[in-house]
């Protein structure tokens, strides 16, 4: 199955780094208790800049999904039908990651249902971060 | 006159709540408008189809219409991008590979663009054209654009155009679409290839819809569709009257081919080759045009709400499409109530339930879409909804919105004319807002 590598930038790139060992971090706001996800450049809440990061536990559930039979990703086309569901974070359920939860048969998704965090490589050292149902 | 095609025209987009109503009620009408035939795509050699001729075909139109000369036009804005281009690129990168014509076909525009300069050019007697913006965007705000300029004494007399191209091939396939890497936002959802643009903000929405307030997608959202399909053969020129009725059934809709599952390719607008004009014009000029005038109550622009993390939840996604909703009703002055004509955009079907139930039209509220499309939502029925066929039912020109809200108004919608009212309407909102955009126009027949 081949994806899209992401590229980091210079304010994804901690993220990244750390998804290529194995951790999951996200956004964690020096001046008020907010957690966030995608990185944004301010606190959503609180608006500062003041921005550090926080590893966080890789617990999820899921909260909805789609199936692609019929993509605009070139890369992906022979991959399909896959599914791509949105996993809300249990430490903090505001933050949601999408997902393609493989091992998951397409249109069988459990919505609700408990996962845990897994690591695919793209590319020779790049990881990206996925989900997979909790048996 | 000479013309200046550079110049950018900021800060008219009314954005956010608390504005007021429109100060300009009664200044600015649309007065005239003009359609293409839609194609669905452009052959490549019937040079009298193509976007150009298409654009040309629409302005005169819209200028016949209003019974305008075209020296009488002192303001234009045409919408340069078409929507047909790869994903962030521009509509250019669609089409350089084609071998152009003799002129006025010997490079893009024509072809798969449009610009004031272009129609200018092409069709002689625009003498006096003092006011056309470079930087005018697609119709939703574009209309908004339009009748902020008017009021702002910009221009009195202002053409819009607006068209989607279509030629062999898929657009949005190339670009950066067609790129293994993924780039700037793209890092957090192309990986997981979790759609681009539309689709993401909508096909998993609908879902966390139907799991909380029950009933399958194919219940919620088939019959609006065919709907869609029966008030869009009512338009003389849309794809599926000029090409073919579609014939769709609710079984047709339910084993349609997959596209996002559950959205079928019935759920998507078909892309199309065509091209629309509307005319707007001060109250001073357009008191001595041929149609009544129908004033501008308000426009909108921006966005409604925020998405917190990667993807659009159910509850933003409500609590952006109220915040529009409100918007709209705020600067019309109107309530839910006093909406005659309701044609949201619908480019995507799931669009229509939380839209409608964001503005409540016709006291429909949060989870009660499904029961109001199973009634009686045509056009001879007590709720009238989305008339015009919207794109589903013309295919992706954007303007059926548009046009059929003004022929209602007008009470010249023939067969779609509503029988609310004893068949005269007196208000409609209208709009090209996908997602959580806020850009609506809110017409009247009555003078404010």
């Amino acid at each position: 199955m081949s994806k899209l590598i992401p590229i980091p930038d210079e304010l994804s790139k901690p993220f990244w780094d750390a998804i290529n060992e194995k951790r999951l971090i996200v956004q964690e706001c020096n001046e008020c208790p907010t957690l966030q996800y995608p990185p944004r450049p301010t606190c959503q809440d609180c608006g500062t800049e003041s921005m550090g990061w926080k590893e966080v536990e890789g617990k999820g559930h899921i909260l909805s999904f789609f199936v692609v039979y019929d993509g605009r990703y070139q890369v992906r086309i022979p991959d399909q039908p896959y599914n791509v569901a949105i996993v809300a974070l249990d430490e903090e359920p505001r933050i949601n990651f999408y997902a393609n939860l493989p091992g998951t048969p397409v249109k069988q998704v459990p919505i609700g249902a408990p996962v845990e965090l897994i690591f695919e490589e793209v590319t020779p050292g790049q990881l990206i971060h996925d989900w997979k149902v909790v048996e | 006159m000479t013309t200046d095609f550079t110049g950018e025209y900021t800060g008219y987009r009314r954005d956010k709540p608390g504005l007021g109503v429109w100060p300009h009620q009664g200044k600015v009408a649309i007065v005239g408008w003009g359609m293409s035939p839609v194609d669905r795509r452009w052959d490549g050699v019937s040079m009298d189809k193509t976007y150009g001729a298409y654009g040309m075909m629409a302005v005169q139109q819209a200028l016949d219409d209003a019974g305008v000369s075209r020296g009488e036009v002192d303001g234009m804005f045409v919408c340069p991008e078409t929507g047909a281009g790869a994903t962030g690129g521009s509509s250019a990168d669609w089409g350089p590979y084609r071998a152009y014509f003799e002129p006025p076909y010997d490079s893009e525009y024509g072809l798969s663009r449009l610009n004031a300069k272009w129609l200018i050019n092409n069709m002689p007697g625009f003498d006096n054209v003092r006011f056309a913006p470079s930087n005018v965007p697609s119709i939703g705000e574009q209309m908004g654009m339009t009748a902020q300029a008017v009021a702002d004494g910009h221009c009195e007399v202002a053409l819009l155009v607006y068209g989607m191209n279509n030629f062999e091939g898929r657009y949005r396939h190339g670009g950066e679409n067609a790129s293994p890497e993924a780039r700037g936002n793209r890092q957090w959802n192309a990986p997981w290839s979790s759609g681009d643009g539309l689709q993401l903000t909508g096909a998993i929405t609908i879902q966390q819809y139907c799991a909380r307030y029950g009933g399958t997608f194919e219940e919620l959202i088939g019959p609006a569709v065919l709907n869609e399909h029966r008030n869009g053969l009512m338009h003389s020129w849309g794809f599926y009257t000029l090409h073919g009725e579609s014939g769709l059934t609710f079984e047709d809709y339910v084993n349609a081919r997959p596209v996002l599952w559950p959205c079928r390719i019935w759920d998507c607008d078909r892309p199309v080759n065509a091209v629309g004009a509307f005319l707007f014009a001060t109250a001073e000029r357009a008191k001595d045009m041929k149609q009544q005038p129908l004033w501008v109550l308000n426009h909108n622009g921006g966005q409604g709400g925020t998405v917190r993390s990667s993807q659009e939840t159910l509850d933003e996604s409500e609590e952006a499409r109220a915040q529009v909703a409100s918007m709209v009703y705020e600067g019309s002055g109107l309530h839910a109530e006093d909406v005659d004509i309701f044609n949201p955009y619908d480019g995507y079907s799931f669009f229509l339930p939380l839209t409608l139930e964001g503005f409540q039209w016709h006291g429909v509220k949060k989870g009660e879409s499904q029961a109001f499309f199973n009634g009686d939502i045509s056009v001879e029925g007590p709720h009238p909804f989305t008339p015009g066929g919207g794109n589903l039912g013309v295919g992706r020109t954007r303007t059926a919105m548009y046009i059929d809200s003004i022929e209602q108004l007008r009470g010249q919608a023939g067969e779609r004319q509503v029988t609310i009212k004893n068949g005269r309407p007196e208000t409609a909102i209208c709009a090209f807002a996908p997602a959580r955009s806020a850009a609506y126009i809110v017409l009247s027949n009555a003078t404010p």
